[in-house]
């Protein structure tokens, strides 16, 4: 059995992350503030100023275990990247797939119908637990709105015509996003969702989760030897991990979405946990990003049913069994992409 | 460099043999999709292999002892490395640790046997029989080189070769190996195995029938 293992996030500025022996260390001002078996971690995300000696990022690379950098606002800066190893029959599949205008469409159609329909099961949910009449039937328009389009998508065999729905779908249901937060409507707003630099708070929490969502999508291709870069849904553009953000979109809904909206719901997210700066961009605190990461951890660990699978699994693994099933469909051992749909 | 009767791209691990008389989709997974799990299964796999898996010579009670010798055959075009092999004298007796029971195993012995052949060829001496030695319970077996094991050994040895050069993936079993087997995450057997199913879940993914109902309620 796959083991969900932990990551280790480094938040402690100044920080240095040294092996021991057989283990993780990790040091403040000469002091020890952790320890944690190698065997233990699948990987390690460093906030801002953090050191890692060579010895960890050399015996990290080599077990395939990741040590990533993000900048102290948390987007992606740098991972480190052992020697290109894993199967040559499945990357020249994955290449000759992108290649071709039939099988690309297929997989990224299969993506966005799992995106829209995990999309529809958080608005349905919603609406069933809204006391608001109205907003319950907004929301459950947008549900009805989206099967419209799934339905599109079904009979569409371009991938434009694949892209250009996923657009429509997700301008649908960030326009009703907004009626699913219920505490605080108008300090979290999403005001249409932006990318960078957000400049609103529910737009820096979502940014926040899609980037450690993204990281764990390229371990997760990485580590069944797919190229992280050579996508479907997204179209090729260098430095963009494609593939990874295909694997993230159909997850977004019921994971990051889904955790977002819970932790300004419950109130364990709240207005304090983001800074402005000078020019207006917003992004969490060092206490707001440490509540998220804690959050998102235990999230990973809830156990979900897998359709392909037909067994619960850590929401953690999923990314690792979809970059699976995919690498399975491309080298001919299943017929089709089958996403992964959240029940 | 190695060079003889088999060229380079034709030679065989010894591993292979093992993994294809298990399941030949297995030895597939391992050497084309080169596939390895890294599960609890494999992991204590590994400490024990750790700890024999170092080359150098020792001695115990006049047994002189090799670790982690590479052994290799132009004949057959195979290669691979012994954890451990012993001098009885002059006579080479590889032993092979493994971390599972003590229940005997074809493939355990075929990949013994194969060592066997390897060490005749690169030192010109007979080798009758060597071990397999069962970690959890310390248990030594041992494994007689028959005509009729030698004789397995070489016709796996070319089911294995046609597979490699084939680079397809066999189907999953989908048997009693599969719950024991350590690829099995991997691997997906029943998923593989059940397309109906798969066109079956593709559809669920479309499917906006049942929500309907409750949309217009
Ligand atoms: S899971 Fe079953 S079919 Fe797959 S490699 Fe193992 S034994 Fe063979």
């Amino acid at each position: 059995m796959l083991e969900l293992l932990n990551t280790l996030y480094v938040t402690t500025p100044g920080a240095y992350v040294r092996l021991d022996h057989e283990t993780v260390r990790v040091e403040a001002d000469g002091a020890k503030l952790l320890q944690v078996p190698v065997l233990h971690l699948r990987g390690i995300v460093c906030f801002g100023n953090v050191m890692v000696s060579p010895a960890v990022m050399q015996r990290f690379a080599q077990d395939r275990r990741s040590v990533v950098f993000l900048d102290d606002r948390g987007r992606f800066a740098a991972r480190v990247q052992g020697p290109t190893a894993g199967n040559v029959l499945l990357r020249w599949e994955q290449y000759e797939a992108a290649r071709s205008l039939a099988r690309s469409a297929a997989i990224a159609r299969a993506i966005v119908g799992g995106k829209i329909q995990n999309a529809r099961f958080l608005l349905q949910r919603a609406a069933r637990e809204t006391p608001d009449s109205a907003e319950s039937k907004t929301l459950r328009d947008c549900v009805a709105d989206l099967a419209g389009i799934l339905e599109r998508l079904k009979a569409a065999s371009e991938i434009n015509v694949i892209r250009g729905l996923e657009g429509e779908a997700a301008r649908r249901y960030f326009g009703s996003w907004d009626l699913m937060i219920k505490r605080d409507r108008q300090a979290f707003a999403l005001q249409g969702r932006q990318r960078r630099p957000p400049t609103n708070p529910m737009n820096a929490l979502l940014s926040f989760l899609y980037t450690l969502l993204t990281g764990e999508c390229i371990a997760a291709a990485e580590g069944v030897g797919l190229d992280p870069q050579i996508g479907y849904l997204h179209e090729l553009r260098p430095g963009r991990p494609a593939l990874a953000l295909d694997l993230v979109e159909e997850l977004r809904p019921s994971v990051a979405d889904r955790l977002a909206i819970a932790l300004i719901n419950l109130r364990q997210a709240t207005s304090d946990d983001f800074v402005t700066r000078p020019g207006g961009a917003i992004h969490l605190s060092d206490a707001g990003r440490k509540k998220v990461i804690v959050a998102y951890e235990r999230r990973k660990q809830e156990q979900v049913y897998h359709p392909v699978l037909d067994r619960k699994v850590p929401i953690g693994l999923i990314p690792h069994v979809q970059a699976r099933l995919l690498a399975r469909h491309l080298r001919g051992d299943l017929d089709h992409y089958v996403p992964w749909l959240y029940r | 460099m190695v060079t003889g009767a088999v060229p380079d791209e034709y030679w065989v691990p010894i591993s292979a043999l093992q993994h294809y008389s298990y399941c030949p989709r297995q030895c597939a997974l391992i050497h084309l999709e080169q596939t390895f799990d890294e599960n609890l299964y494999t992991l204590r796999g590994r400490a024990v292999h750790e700890r024999v898996d170092v080359p150098g010579v020792a001695v115990e009670a006049g047994v002189r002892i090799e670790r982690g010798l590479v052994l290799w055959s132009d004949r057959l075009g195979l290669v691979g490395k012994a954890d451990v092999v012993e001098f009885h004298g002059e006579v080479p007796y590889p032993v092979e640790y493994k971390h599972g029971s003590r229940r005997a195993s074809e493939h355990d012995d075929l990949q013994l046997c194969a060592q066997a052949l390897c060490l005749e060829e690169m030192l010109g001496v007979p080798v009758p029989r060597g071990a397999i030695y069962h970690h959890s319970s310390r248990h030594r077996r041992e494994v007689v080189f028959t005509p009729e094991l030698r004789e397995r050994v070489t016709v796996v040895l070319q089911e294995v070769r046609a597979l490699l050069s084939a680079r397809l993936l066999p189907p999953a079993v989908n048997d009693t190996r599969c719950p024991r087997c350590s690829l099995i995450d991997s691997c997906l057997p029943r998923p593989v195995q059940d397309r109906r199913r798969i066109e079956d879940l593709l559809q669920e993914v479309f499917n906006t029938g049942l929500e309907e109902g409750e949309t217009s309620a």
